[in-house]
């Protein structure tokens, strides 16, 4: 057992990806920095020093507290506190918790559903592929930042007002979820229809390997490369799909805020000069998204260096 | 987003503007069957309300449970005789291609119902705020464009130059920077630290009787300034690009050998030469993205609180307003379409191997 762990991990050093990875200074910080938030926001309970969810922690006394290096900052709230005294490092940590969940669910969402239509079109080909092509195409059409407010107002329309705060980052999913996986569906049909006229499917069909089982097992994982790409770019829109539709105040509700909903609660103090409390979650999700870009752009040359 | 179908359709250029000399009717092909099918859609959002209907396409069932806009119209206490009398005169028991037809009769002259929450014809809603996302469309479209080429051709001319590359980079930040963010950031640095720009609305505006413009008057100009280089930003970071891939793209052809070789100044042949060449693609995705500024437009508008459109859609999504969201996607519709039909037009000037293909 132990061997073999170590000789997994000798051939991910030895692979090609890890080389280049090696020799990437940006995928390397970009990377890092993407851990740490990573880490923090899963851990947040332990790291953040206050809770600001918890009512009995807060004092009005400590709103409007700069941050710390600046006139009138204590060291209690290193990037000051909100209107309502939270600690704004913890707020954002929360915050940032909630945008990566509502980030990597909508993308999963869309991944498995726009792999399956993709795959399967690709695969059977006629009429099916027909159809899934031009629903893609019709979608493609429309700009997804208006997709995702469509779904999300015809889902206002479904669910009753006092349940939908609950459903909300539910509904959130869905709608960037749909608004995305045209994408996925193309690509991973251009993959499928270039993987399918291979030795290795021919083999399997002669042998008697099902159809579910040849795409599942043979033609996925070797047309999941370029699918990573561009779901890794994908994270960044949906994680910027998420802030956007919560600063237009149809995304989360503001009692689980996300870095969106903070941006837009502390954009109405910036002209009474409170600007650390917009400007740190703007920074934290420029860096985010910023990271994830980079991380993708770097993945993209490597795993796919036709496509440069 | 659509930058797949983009390039998709700047591989089709030839076959589609051959289309284009023809008959307007030729720009509802694919992109624009996609609008009419939200068109569809919208019509089974907006009047839908037999809950006997038969027959209803599955598609039609998800927007059976989108607001009655009965409920939406009356109180709770009106009973359902006078319910039932609305739905009559409404003309809601009606066939669905008979209701389909006379909403096309009525948006072809402009009329969508009345606003549920505003409680005015729709019509008059959107032609007030029309002018304001327009003007602001139209100044952030300049923008991105001159700005994107004139970047894009230095940076692919200079490829390796120190500048180029600190305008590759920038760019690279823009795309990660969310649209609102750029604007909070522009609104904190030029408003609240400056001092120099205002922050919201639209300033002083002129009415010309149909047309309400803040080109003409001194506060106007001085407010379009940020939303429009907030919503620029964006598309110039994809244009810059763009332009560079083509000019390097080009720059390698055997015809701007030629030229070098028959001594044609360089400033001529990037220009004239090179730069006509590399264009098409650039207008193409232009077009849609002219298309795209207006439906990113809600998120700008949103920033500085400016009168237009996407206001009114963000408001009407919050209270499930459906007149206006079905207008409004009526109207994003006929701007693309309307793009489209420019941008086939603009390529008969630009190449004059169309001009001749079309003569034939």
């Amino acid at each position: 057992m132990q061997n073999q762990n170590l000789s997994l991990i000798n051939k991910i050093i030895d692979s090609d990806i890890f080389f280049s990875f090696k020799k990437s200074p940006t995928a390397i910080i970009s990377s890092l920095i993407l851990l740490i938030i990573f880490f923090c926001s899963f851990f947040v309970e332990i790291i953040a020093p206050y809770n600001p969810f918890d009512p009995s922690s807060l004092s009005l006394m400590d709103a409007f507290t700069p941050p710390s290096w600046s006139e009138g900052g204590t060291r209690n709230f290193l990037l000051g506190t909100d209107g309502q005294g939270r600690d704004m490092l913890s707020t954002i940590l929360y915050g940032s918790r909630i945008s990566l969940i509502v980030g990597f669910s909508a993308i999963l969402f869309s991944l498995i559903l726009g792999v399956t239509l993709g795959l399967t079109a690709g695969y059977f080909g006629g009429r099916y592929e027909m159809f899934v092509m031009r629903i893609t195409d019709v979608q493609l059409t429309i700009p997804s930042i208006l997709m995702a407010l469509l779904v999300d107002g015809i889902a206002r329309g479904i669910i009753s007002r006092e349940l939908h705060d609950q459903m909300a980052i539910y509904v959130l999913i869905f709608a960037i979820g749909i608004s995305e996986w045209p994408q996925f569906a193309r690509v991973s049909r251009a993959a499928t229809l270039v993987e399918k006229n291979k030795d290795y499917v021919s083999a399997s069909t002669i042998i008697g390997v099902s159809n579910l089982m040849i795409m599942v097992r043979h033609i996925l994982p070797n047309i999941l490369r370029p699918i990573l790409v561009i779901g890794t770019i994908g994270l960044a829109l949906a994680i910027i799909a998420e802030s956007t539709l919560s600063f237009l105040g149809v995304g989360v509700p503001p009692t689980t805020p996300s870095l969106g909903t903070l941006i837009r609660i502390g954009n109405d103090f910036l002209f009474s000069g409170e600007w650390w409390i917009t400007f740190f979650p703007a920074i934290f999700l420029v860096l985010l998204a910023f990271s994830i870009n980079l991380l993708g752009d770097w993945m993209r040359d490597t795993l796919n260096p036709k496509l440069k | 987003m659509g930058s797949a179908g983009a390039r998709r359709r700047a591989g089709r250029i030839g076959s589609r503007a051959r289309d284009s000399s023809g008959l307007v009717f030729v720009i509802f092909t694919r992109r624009s069957v996609g609008y009419f099918w939200i068109f569809w859609e919208n019509r089974a959002n907006s009047l839908r309300g037999q809950s006997d209907s038969d027959g209803a396409l599955s598609s039609f069932s998800l927007f059976t449970f989108v607001g009655d806009p009965i409920n939406n119209m009356v109180g709770e206490e009106t009973s359902e005789k006078e319910r039932a009398e609305l739905r009559v005169t409404l003309g809601l028991n009606d066939p669905i291609p008979v209701q389909f037809v006379r909403f096309i009769k009525n948006a072809s002259k402009g009329e969508f119902g009345i606003s549920y929450q505003l409680r005015r014809p729709v019509s008059e809603l959107i032609t007030e705020r029309l002018p304001a996302t327009l003007e602001l469309v139209f100044v952030s479209a300049i923008i991105a464009l001159t700005a994107g080429i004139l970047l894009g051709v230095y940076t692919g001319i200079n490829r390796n130059s120190f500048t180029s590359n600190i305008i590759l980079g920038v760019s690279l930040l823009g795309v990660s920077l969310p649209t609102f963010v750029i604007g909070i950031l522009l609104i904190y640095l030029f408003s609240v630290i400056l001092g120099i720009l205002p922050s919201f609305g639209r300033g002083e505006v002129v009415d010309l009787g149909f047309w309400k413009t803040g080109f003409l008057t001194l506060s106007g100009l001085k407010a379009i300034i940020l939303p429009s280089i907030t919503l620029s930003l964006f598309q110039m970071t994809y244009i810059i690009r763009l332009v560079r891939a083509e000019m390097m793209e080009i720059l390698q052809t055997d015809y701007i050998k030629f030229a070098r070789a028959r001594g044609i100044s360089e400033n001529k042949i990037q220009y004239r030469h090179a730069l006509k060449n590399g264009l098409i693609p650039v207008i193409t995705i232009a077009g849609i993205n002219i298309g795209t500024l207006v439906a990113f437009s809600i998120i700008t508008e949103t920033v500085f609180q400016w009168p237009g459109m996407g206001f009114l859609f963000i408001q009407a999504v919050k209270f499930v307003d459906i007149p206006i969201m079905s207008a409004y996607l009526v109207f994003i519709a006929f701007i693309f379409v309307m793009i489209n039909f420019i941008v086939d037009i603009l390529y008969y000037f630009i190449d004059p191997r169309i001009r001749i293909k079309g003569t034939e």
